[in-house]
């Protein structure tokens, strides 16, 4: 008589299942990585890297001036360039392996898409002003392109990276009007001091 | 807007929930910090020297009262900091991650790796 009437239904619906264990676990880590990111500023610069990169740049500026000849400067500062971007690669994965963070998530990917343009340029102009005998200008250039890439990549990051790009290219700028004689100590301030004090900044605000 | 509201409903339902049962090895769970808005709050401030009270609020998404409750659970814990200022004649507020914070959060990734590798183990 009554399923004539109307059908019979709970007013309220079945609980759901409950989730598994380790289903739950990994929606907490996925809902933990996503809000890291979509927080944006996570830095994967690398402050102890930073250090480092500093530390072995002014023992290639001390190395470097005590070289003869311009092809074996410039090799002493082609050596540290490939040392500092192996150590910065180690020291970022690193810093982002202890933040649980993927290196190469959407600001991780946004950093190096903002930072490769200037290094592949910086890459050409070198090999060309080498080629052409311009070596007074490399310091110069060096040091404007990189502060180039880490400011436009800094948008990406914490505040403190941005400014250091800034620093970068005021020391660039000032190495292209500077006297020879200056231009190694530019290169130390700049790839070595520059990269140690930040370094320092950033490993004691944001680790690593 | 239900999401946003129903936190606290959601929070008493895991209370007794599977994540209660211990796995051998796992650290204890922070009941603390497993609840979802309080979770994000200490992910975000985690990435971030600090935030305003503003920036959280539409970083998760959610509202002002939802919001203030549960990192108020956090600064009652000592897991963020609180400073209260004025910006004009406009209040502003905001959050930084404490050393037991961070702790905290560290400790809770550990349990949720612990858990899904004891899982997997099976």
């Amino acid at each position: 008589m009554i399923q004539e009437v109307a059908s019979i239904r709970p007013i309220r619906p079945a609980a759901p299942e409950p989730m598994e264990l380790h289903a739950h676990a990994l929606d907490s880590l996925t809902y933990i990585r996503r809000t890291m990111e979509r927080a944006g500023s996570f830095t994967a610069v690398p402050g102890v890297g930073g250090v480092l990169m500093g530390a072995t740049a002014m023992a290639a500026a001390w190395i470097a001036a005590s070289q003869p000849g311009t092809a074996r400067w410039f090799a002493v500062w082609l050596g540290e360039a490939v040392l500092a971007l192996l150590i910065g690669m180690v020291a970022a994965a690193r810093k982002s392996a202890h933040f649980r963070v993927p290196l190469f998530s959407a600001p991780g990917r946004k950093f190096v898409a903002a930072f490769l343009p200037s290094m592949c340029a910086g890459a050409l102009l070198t090999a060309v002003l080498f080629e052409e005998g311009v070596i007074r200008v490399l310091p110069g250039v060096w040091l404007l392109l990189y502060g180039a890439g880490v400011m436009a990549a800094g948008a990406a990051s914490v505040r403190v990276v941005p400014l250091m790009g800034a620093c970068f290219m005021a020391t660039g700028a000032a190495a292209l009007f500077a006297p020879p004689a200056w231009q190694n100590g530019l290169l130390a301030a700049g790839f070595g001091g520059l990269h140690i004090l930040f370094g320092v900044i950033i490993s004691v605000k944001y680790g690593g | 807007m239900a999401d946003k509201t129903s936190s606290a409903r959601r929070e008493r339902k895991l209370q007794p929930g599977p994540l209660a049962t211990p796995v051998a090895g796992a650290p204890k769970l922070d009941r603390l910090i497993h609840e979802r808005l309080r979770l994000g709050i200490l992910s975000a401030l985690s990435v971030n020297e600090s935030l305003t009270f503003n920036e959280l609020k539409k970083m998760l998404d959610t509202t002002d009262g939802n919001l203030s409750v549960h990192a108020r659970k956090l600064e009652e814990a000592g897991y963020v900091g609180c400073t209260k200022s004025f910006e004009g004649r406009v209040p502003r507020t905001d959050y930084r991650l404490t050393a037991a914070g961070k702790r905290a959060l560290e400790r809770y990734l550990d349990h949720m790796e612990a858990l899904i590798r004891a899982m997997r183990e099976k």
